[in-house]
């Protein structure tokens, strides 16, 4: 059922006193606001200004920074896939409701407010090579870009789910239902009606996941380590540039930074109403 | 209370005799029809969920649904067939079109093209087929969904308050656009409205249904 606005709460909206906020409220309130504002802003701008835009040519040439990258892009993409191919199954089955549905989104939010470092060390302890079902199965995962990829699912996943979750909930059940009883079977309500309708949903929680896989760091320092070529991504290749060459952890830096507006820059342009955080 | 139109040759016949419950709400129903039929009653009476439950979208406690000598459902065999299988045209309140599909590619969802087109002239809506879903008007949407509901050629109609939403002009368009459609199908159908005119313009027997029950059926 969509929400309806209870006609005593519109005709308040409509009142000359009840307009939401008047124009020197708004001032006053970005005025308070604008020191947060500064502060989230400052060091990029500062960051660009200082790195300059040809540290990004440079950056991106750097023979360092090129590895990381290519390691970053694949084990991202290949992170995303995981995520959108299981993902949306289960962002189908949130969407429904019903029982233990809120229990689920509970524990598919919780890498977003988990500490990176716990998660890392939580990985360790149960798929390390000590750990308990390393121990059991054999498995040599952790420090390997598998894990890489595994840490990155971990911690990308709640981004598309959410948005999937939303965008699937947002739906016609009366459409599907009709799509029904015109002879089509679930799956190809699926796809024919439900997946093109929340298609903006779906890419923009692609693209939120896509970005924190990128920028994945903590977690994947501890389960997976630091080896060129093999587990350092572009992060953690900043954070082991910065003491030998700042340059060229500089230079990196800015290909994230514009990677990353990119990425939020196309998600708005996707519906806007896709938020980071809920 | 299995009410017999018993004259009528025995063609296409509905026969519904049904039990469910939703938190509170009972529905609680019995009745043969087939011809045009009107379902009418106050607000939550139940009639769109009786609708539902006809569909096939409504899990049953009790209840038999016959369709031409065909079992949709019975509760007491373990039948039960699928929406996709029981051939029913259905035009919810609203229409519920498919918004990313054109008029055309609402119809031609599940069937050819051709019969999508043929659908769409029937209802005089051939001329709206490659426009959007979202720009059309009630009138309009009306007449899309109708097509739409008819192109498989369906054993039943059921039609939630087509007229309930439009503006005088477009409501008497879509009277008489229902009466001839409805008499020439010669299938059961039932047309949910509130409205005293519609039922006079298009005439047939009606089912008054509250709370759930049964006030008067033919």
């Amino acid at each position: 059922m969509r929400p309806v606005s209870r006609p005593e709460q519109s005709a308040a909206a409509a009142s000359p006193s009840g307009r939401p906020l008047r124009r020197r409220e708004r001032r006053l309130a970005l005025v308070l606001g604008l020191p947060l504002l500064v502060l989230l802003t400052v060091p990029l701008v500062g960051l660009v200004f200082y790195a300059g835009p040809s540290a990004l040519i440079a950056g991106l040439a750097h023979p360092a920074t090129t590895q990381a990258l290519l390691l970053s892009l694949a084990t991202s993409l290949a992170a995303l896939l995981v995520v959108i191919v299981l993902g949306t199954p289960l962002a189908w089955w949130l969407a429904r409701g019903g029982r233990g549905t809120g229990l689920v989104e509970t524990l598919v939010d919780l890498p977003v407010v988990l500490p990176p470092a716990v998660l890392g060390l939580a990985l360790l302890l149960v798929l390390g090579r000590e750990g308990m079902f390393g121990k059991l199965l054999g498995l040599e995962l952790a420090f390997t870009p598998a894990a890489v990829v595994l840490v990155q699912v971990v911690v990308a996943a709640p981004f598309f789910i959410q948005s999937a979750t939303a965008a699937f909930r947002a739906l016609d059940p009366e459409q599907l239902a009709v799509a029904r009883t015109l002879g089509a079977r679930p799956a190809k309500v699926f796809m024919r009606i439900a997946l093109p309708l929340a298609r903006g949903g779906l890419l923009a929680g692609a693209l939120l996941a896509w970005a924190r896989a990128l920028g994945e760091f903590g977690a994947t320092l501890l389960f997976a380590g630091n080896f060129p070529g093999t587990t350092q991504t572009l992060p953690i290749a900043i954070y082991t540039a910065l003491e030998v060459d700042p340059r060229a952890a500089q230079a990196m830096a800015m290909v994230l930074l514009v990677t990353a507006l990119v990425l939020l820059l196309s998600v708005r342009l996707l519906g806007g109403s896709a938020r980071v955080v809920r | 209370m299995t009410a017999a139109s018993s004259e009528a040759p025995p063609r296409m016949r509905l026969s519904v005799d049904v039990a469910l419950h939703r938190g509170g709400f009972a529905l609680d129903v019995a009745f043969a029809i087939d011809g045009p039929t009107f379902l009418r009653g106050p607000n939550g009476a139940g009639k769109s969920t009786l609708l539902r439950a006809i569909l096939g979208l409504e899990p049953l406690d009790r209840g038999r649904v016959t369709l031409a000598e065909r079992t949709l459902v019975d509760t007491t065999r373990g039948i039960d067939l699928p929406p996709e299988a029981r051939n029913i045209g259905w035009v919810p309140q609203g229409a519920a079109l498919f918004p990313h599909l054109s008029a055309l590619g609402n119809v031609a969802f599940a069937a050819s093209v051709a019969d999508a087109e043929a659908a769409l002239a029937q209802v005089g809506a051939l001329h709206l087929a490659h426009r959007s879903a979202r720009v059309l008007s009630g009138g309009e949407r009306q007449r899309v969904a109708l097509a739409r509901a008819l192109v498989r050629r369906p054993s039943l109609l059921l039609l939630d308050e087509p007229l309930s939403a439009l503006d005088p002009a477009a409501r008497a368009e879509l009277r008489a656009l229902l009466a001839t459609t409805l008499t020439a199908l010669h299938i059961p159908s039932l047309v949910v409205t509130h409205d005293a005119g519609d039922i006079a313009a298009l005439g047939g027997p009606i089912i008054d249904l509250d709370n759930g029950r049964l006030v008067a059926a033919p």
